[in-house]
């Protein structure tokens, strides 16, 4: 082996791979046309002009991050879109080549409804599953880790969620509850003790329906994934390279819930601490890892509970962002580009959020005061956003114009801007993402 | 005893205060007593958080605290206590959205500002406010939502009301996720409020409470 990469190879390493796309079988991706080919390689230079910040783009980029949008506005249901795989990437990928943004996030937002079904899924609610067909999947949050068992979690992260948090996500999955402790096979003496639990009936079962969701999340990857294959031919790429969380979310979203978590902040905030310090490895792992398996450099991270009014700011300094902080770090220390999303308001935080290294981030915000967030987290990083959803949904192309043109002229004059909505939106006009997209591509041109 | 029971709750001094209300009920304190300072405290929680000194994480423990002292004080209860409202609020997630935390807030600060709130919860259907404005008679109506999807969902809600012929008795109020004035508008809501706090006043100043 060679000498290691730094972090700046390591991400350009990605870059380069990303500018020289493949085909399946590993051969040099055939474009449909050599506009096509030279467009594909602009849109990523802008991209990474942009957000590297060093000179100016050609133009502002723009792209559209939307949740359902694709497919609502293609008259289906997201019922539909989860549960037809071929329909799902096919309208994706007319909605790409429709809208025309720099660049895509890929069909994977609906996710393979029959995969959740295999599995019994509990965490969310979808189409059919306790929401209405025409509406998204939404979380059910509530509190699945327990606040007596910190110590298991902190003690060995990995076997608390096979063992105890797994099952009860997954109702298929309570055969998990029963699988060895795998830290201890270590010799031969007694070793087959530990592989019991392998052969009673309630494991076997979990093992049967993960064969089963095994088997559609590959037809499914194969239909999504194949939208993005198709759309790099038609010059448009997908730089998403996967997401991890803040651990603060990690516990605050997935294991303890909103109130389990607030409430730890006075009850047991030793533990707390503890355990995001545990967590933060892993997410960096987490997105290290995808982005080396996709080829893809960003790693989208959605913020939630440290948004204005949930804490206070010195809450937030000693409980949110220490650890968020280092798995931001830790990313760049291994050649990713973190994607923050500020997620509601942050005009209270931007103080504190804004000391990250200059551009290897970029930061969706949602309705935090772009001018404000320019100032402060603008000089070190790239923004995403920020048009939102109200407009996209009820105002008119005109109204998404002059907002466009009004965001180049205050926050993308020196470049550091790349224009999209705010927010995850499900339901818009198409002609005003479409004005979205547009007037960037008018305004934005850097002389 | 009570002073120092206000203090406690006041101050997140969770243990303190339900080892003084365990005090007061076994040297034979009057049950209301603690319970109006358990009630004063939230008051002086519920200022905090306007104020901007207090936020999520000391709501939901001021919460947690009520609740237990009001567990520990039951049994010593005659009946229960007869608390004055300033007036009726009806809240709930409109239909399609199961989101709640916000909602939650909005409830629990109404409550400790001296509200009768009826929580309909989540995925509240137009026609379920309408009954519970014909039953509970409240002078403000709130709808919370979090997706693109209640945009429509509170339209709708917002026109079942009006054809019901309860609209001119109600004010409604909407909050939630990308909700605005835009939102507003287009919904025939009243007002909409960005916080917890925004839509305390509007109530307040919808009953004339001071």
């Amino acid at each position: 082996m060679g000498k290691q990469l730094s972090p700046d190879e390591k991400l350009e390493a990605l870059w380069q791979g990303k500018l020289s796309p493949k085909d399946p079988q590993g051969n040099a991706l055939q474009f449909q046309s050599p506009e096509a080919e030279k467009a594909y390689k602009e849109r990523i230079i802008r991209f990474k002009d942009a957000i590297e910040m060093k000179k100016l783009p050609d133009r502002v980029p723009v792209t559209v991050f939307p949740s359902m949008f694709p497919w609502t506005s293609a008259g289906m249901t997201v019922e539909e879109a989860m549960y037809d795989y071929g329909k799902c990437a096919e309208v994706f990928q007319n909605f790409v080549l429709e809208f025309e943004p720099d660049v895509h996030w890929g069909a994977y937002a609906p996710g393979p409804g029959k995969f959740f079904e295999i599995l019994d899924y509990k965490l969310y609610s979808w189409p059919g599953h306790g929401v209405a067909p025409e509406h998204c999947y939404q979380c059910n949050e509530g509190e699945y880790m327990k606040p007596e068992e910190y110590d298991a979690l902190i003690q060995d992260p990995s076997g608390y969620f096979i063992n105890v948090y797994l099952p009860r996500v997954f109702g298929a999955l309570g055969g998990f509850q029963m699988l060895p402790f795998f830290p201890g096979i270590l010799e031969m003496y007694g070793v087959a003790l530990n592989f019991i639990p392998f052969g009673l009936p309630p494991v076997q079962n979990t093992f049967q329906a993960l064969f089963k969701a095994g088997a559609e999340a590959l037809q499914w990857i194969g239909a999504i994934g194949g939208a993005d294959g198709a759309l790099a031919t038609f010059g448009f790429p997908n730089i998403l390279g996967g997401f991890t969380k803040a651990p603060f979310d990690v516990i605050g979203d997935t294991l303890r819930g909103t109130k389990g978590i607030m409430l730890d902040i006075y009850r047991r905030p030793d533990k707390l601490l503890k355990a995001m310090e545990v967590l933060t490895p892993l997410m960096i792992k987490m997105g290290i890892g995808s982005a080396q398996a996709t080829g893809n450099p960003l790693i989208f991270i959605p913020l939630h509970k440290g948004a204005d009014g949930f804490l206070s700011d010195e809450q937030f300094k000693k409980f949110f962002w220490p650890t968020l902080k280092e798995v931001i770090l830790g990313l760049i220390e291994g050649g990713c580009v973190p994607l923050p999303a500020l997620e509601g308001f942050w005009n209270t935080r931007l103080e504190i959020v804004q000391d990250i290294p200059q551009g290897k981030t970029l930061w969706m915000v949602d309705q935090s005061d772009m001018v404000q967030v320019k100032k402060t987290l603008g000089r070190n990083a790239c923004l995403l956003g920020n048009v939102p959803s109200s407009m996209l949904s009820l105002g008119t192309p005109q109204e998404v114009r002059d907002y466009v043109k009004n965001l180049i002229e205050t926050v993308g004059k020196d470049g550091g801007l790349i224009v999209c909505n705010g927010a995850f939106f499900d339901h818009a006009k198409p002609e005003n993402v479409k004005a979205m997209v547009d007037s960037t591509k008018e305004y934005g041109v850097y002389k | 005893m009570s002073k120092e029971l206000v203090n406690a709750i006041a101050d997140m001094r969770e243990e303190d205060a339900l080892r003084i209300v365990r005090e007061m009920v076994e040297s034979d304190s009057d049950p209301m007593t603690i319970l109006d300072a358990a009630r004063e405290a939230m008051a002086v929680v519920g200022q905090r958080y306007e104020e901007g000194t207090y936020f999520l994480p000391e709501l939901m423990l001021a919460g947690e605290m009520l609740g237990q002292i009001t567990e520990i004080v039951k049994p010593a209860l005659a009946k229960a206590p007869e608390v004055t409202r300033y007036g009726k609020v009806v809240i709930g997630t409109v239909q399609g959205d199961i989101h709640d935390i916000g909602k939650n807030i909005v409830t629990f600060m109404l409550d400790v500002n001296g509200f009768a709130v009826l929580d309909l919860g989540v995925d509240v259907p137009p026609q379920k406010f309408v009954e519970a404005i014909r039953d509970f008679q409240p002078q403000v109506v709130g709808l919370s939502g979090f997706l693109t999807l209640a945009f429509d969902t509170m339209k709708e809600t917002v026109d079942a009301i009006k054809e019901a012929g309860l609209r001119d008795g109600v004010k409604i109020m909407i909050g939630g996720g990308q909700v605005n004035e835009e939102i507003k508008a287009y919904t025939g809501a009243d007002a909409y409020g960005r916080d917890a706090m925004a839509g305390v006043s509007l109530a307040k100043q919808w009953v004339g409470a001071k």
